[in-house]
């Protein structure tokens, strides 16, 4: 007998006495079964996502906030649903957890800035009002990077949050909160919000499936604007078919928004099981170039050849202006902040300093306020917009995006969807980067791109380094091409993309 | 140097924003990493590019940005006041701007 067949009925016993499953086992379509079969009710599910988060927050600090008495009376009318025996709603009982940068009425938003401290919205977000009509249960509001600015979710005013798959090391941002309760089985989907990278970067880094719709593609009525021409909120999952589901229901024309579309919502879940048509794959050279980490890129090339056996067709194409994508980010988001926080002034909301003088008011309130990243982009953005360097600058970077709208515009004539990286770096060691702002930036570089087209992304898993450090391949769609990806995402995590 | 002390100084007052000196020479230093890098976009010839205001505008429908005119109640009024740091209805409170 070797050691290693001695080995396995050891470890097969260790998982005897490991705790219960955890609930990345759930999924929604398993929450909607056992609620329809009465295996559980929506109460004793909801007291069950509690007792996991009373018992893994602490260490991981993810929520920022829990919403129980919101989250009970939901419970309780899917629980009538259930006993009344009608038809269940798409996301009946399914516990769920929101950025806290996207308002809900009634419970404190703070935006991870202590300028928003006591911040009590007084309306939901349409995102959230259409989660809860379609059955969700809303367990709390997630950590996440100051007014979303930030790559690794340190620029909180209320803690970083911790990697559940390694605790040393940052679970990615802005939306850091919101991957990292999916990761660790502490909310079974979560809404994020992306402005260059912060959904998709996070799903990398803790392991699971998250996406960013096309612009427009789901309303960001009640999102707190960070830059608003690149704002989207959309959902991270465990499984790609969730993030699908989350989408469809959020997904949709808004009045209240006039940047949302009126395009139709298709059936993103009956996209899912469709056989691949043999799709044709941009794999763009600009994005191989170096300065991508060496175990990242061999789990993409592993991620790509996957694709290849699924049966798509891989083509060489080119996006020559890729490299300038960060700069261009950096002008146009930055701007667009420093206009949309003019609004914090102590006045209507939030933190006041009080001063005899109003105009004090304004700038010590905003001084003390504000976090360091969020006075320095305040500042650049302000820079950026001012007489004698809006041409050089604003207006430059404006030019410059319509060229990066280009090469995506070039590309999808070559190709059905484009394969990336979504991070040229694994998740990094807490405190590794903050001293650098600018190379904090630069690792950005495969995410913003797609955020200056509006072209819709997800982040799909493609392996973990040493069997530990997730990786995320970025899949590209067309303008409201959102079907397709899901449904290249869907098939590349079911030929085992998770394991490459 | 591409942006100097008084160029901050300059800009964080346009933003009321109060920066103590430490902040604003962190900043100044960082900032001005930061513009130098933005400058390899001169590397680019963009003098026949137009600049991009609209995101995806030629994918939507050209009525999306138009609706009804309709007056839609939204009694939020006490509830925002009750969360403002100085209210006093109707009012939110404001040091005195207007000398006598």
């Amino acid at each position: 007998m070797t050691w290693r067949s001695m080995l396995r009925p050891l470890r097969q016993r260790s998982d005897l006495y490991r705790e219960k499953p955890l609930a990345t086992a759930w999924t929604i379509e398993g929450v909607k079964e056992a609620l329809a079969a009465k295996k559980i009710s929506a109460r004793e599910l909801l007291a069950d996502f509690y007792r996991r988060i009373e018992a893994r927050n602490p260490e991981l600090n993810a929520y920022l906030a829990l919403t129980p008495e919101r989250a009970r009376r939901q419970a309780e009318r899917i629980d009538a649903l259930v006993a009344a025996g009608g038809p269940l709603p798409p996301l009946a009982g399914v516990p769920m957890a929101i950025k806290d940068v996207i308002s809900t009425r009634g419970t404190k938003t703070t935006c991870g800035s202590k300028i928003l401290e006591n911040y009590i919205p007084p309306y939901d977000a349409t995102a959230v009002e259409r989660l809860e009509a379609a059955g969700a249960v809303l367990l709390g509001k997630t950590n996440c990077d100051e007014f979303a600015m930030g790559s690794s979710n340190e620029n909180s005013a209320y803690g970083p949050v911790k990697n559940p798959l390694a605790p040393d090391r940052v679970p990615g941002g802005s939306s850091g909160g919101s991957a990292a309760v999916v990761a660790a089985g502490l909310a079974v989907a979560s809404l994020g919000t992306d402005t260059g990278g912060s959904i998709r970067q996070p799903g990398s880094f803790c392991g699971i499936p998250a996406m960013m719709g096309s612009y427009g593609r789901v309303s960001r009525y009640g999102l707190i604007a960070f830059a608003s021409s690149l704002d989207r909120i959309g959902p991270l999952a465990s499984k790609v078919r969730d993030v699908a589901s989350v989408l469809e229901v959020i997904a949709g024309r808004d009045p209240l928004d006039s940047t949302s579309t009126t395009a139709p919502v298709p059936d993103y879940g009956a996209e899912l099981g469709k056989p691949l048509k043999r799709p044709r794959l941009g794999v763009p050279k600009e994005y191989f170039a170096e300065g991508m980490d060496a175990n990242v890129r061999k789990k993409i090339e592993a991620g790509i050849a996957l694709f290849r056996k699924l049966g798509c067709e891989l083509v060489d194409i080119r996006m020559p202006h890729t490299d300038f994508a960060i700069a261009t980010y950096y002008i146009i988001a930055t701007a667009e902040a420093s206009s949309n926080l003019a609004r914090y002034d102590g006045v209507r909301y939030g933190l006041r300093v009080p001063d005899d003088s109003l105009l004090a008011m304004y700038r010590k309130t905003r001084g003390a306020g504000f976090g360091p990243e969020v006075k320095r982009r305040i500042v650049l953005g302000t820079y950026v917009l001012s007489a004698g360097y809006y041409d050089a600058y604003y207006l430059k970077g404006q030019k410059v995006r319509t060229l990066i709208a280009e090469d995506f515009r070039d590309a999808f004539s070559k190709a059905d969807a484009i394969l990336t990286p979504t991070s040229p770096v694994p998740p990094f060691q807490l405190g590794e980067r903050t001293s650098d702002p600018l190379q904090m930036y630069l690792a950005d570089i495969y995410t913003v791109t797609g955020s200056l087209a509006g072209v819709p992304g997800i982040s799909v898993p493609c392996g973990k380094i040493d069997g530990q450090l997730p990786v995320g391949l970025q899949i590209f769609g067309p303008p409201f091409g959102e079907a397709r990806i899901l449904q290249l995402a869907h098939a590349f995590e079911q030929a085992g993309g998770a394991e490459v | 140097m591409k942006i100097s002390r008084e160029d901050v100084l300059r800009v964080a007052e346009l933003a009321y924003l109060d920066l103590s000196d430490t902040e604003l020479e962190t900043y100044r230093a960082q900032i001005d990493e930061i513009l130098e890098y933005i400058g390899k976009l001169n590397e680019l010839d963009t003098s026949k590019v137009e600049p991009m205001a609209q995101v995806l505008a030629e994918d939507q429908a050209a009525d999306a940005t138009l609706r009804e005119d309709l007056l839609v109640p939204c009694d939020v009024a006490e509830d925002v006041l009750r969360h403002a740091p100085d209210p006093e209805p109707p009012y939110f409170r404001v040091p005195k701007v207007i000398e006598r």
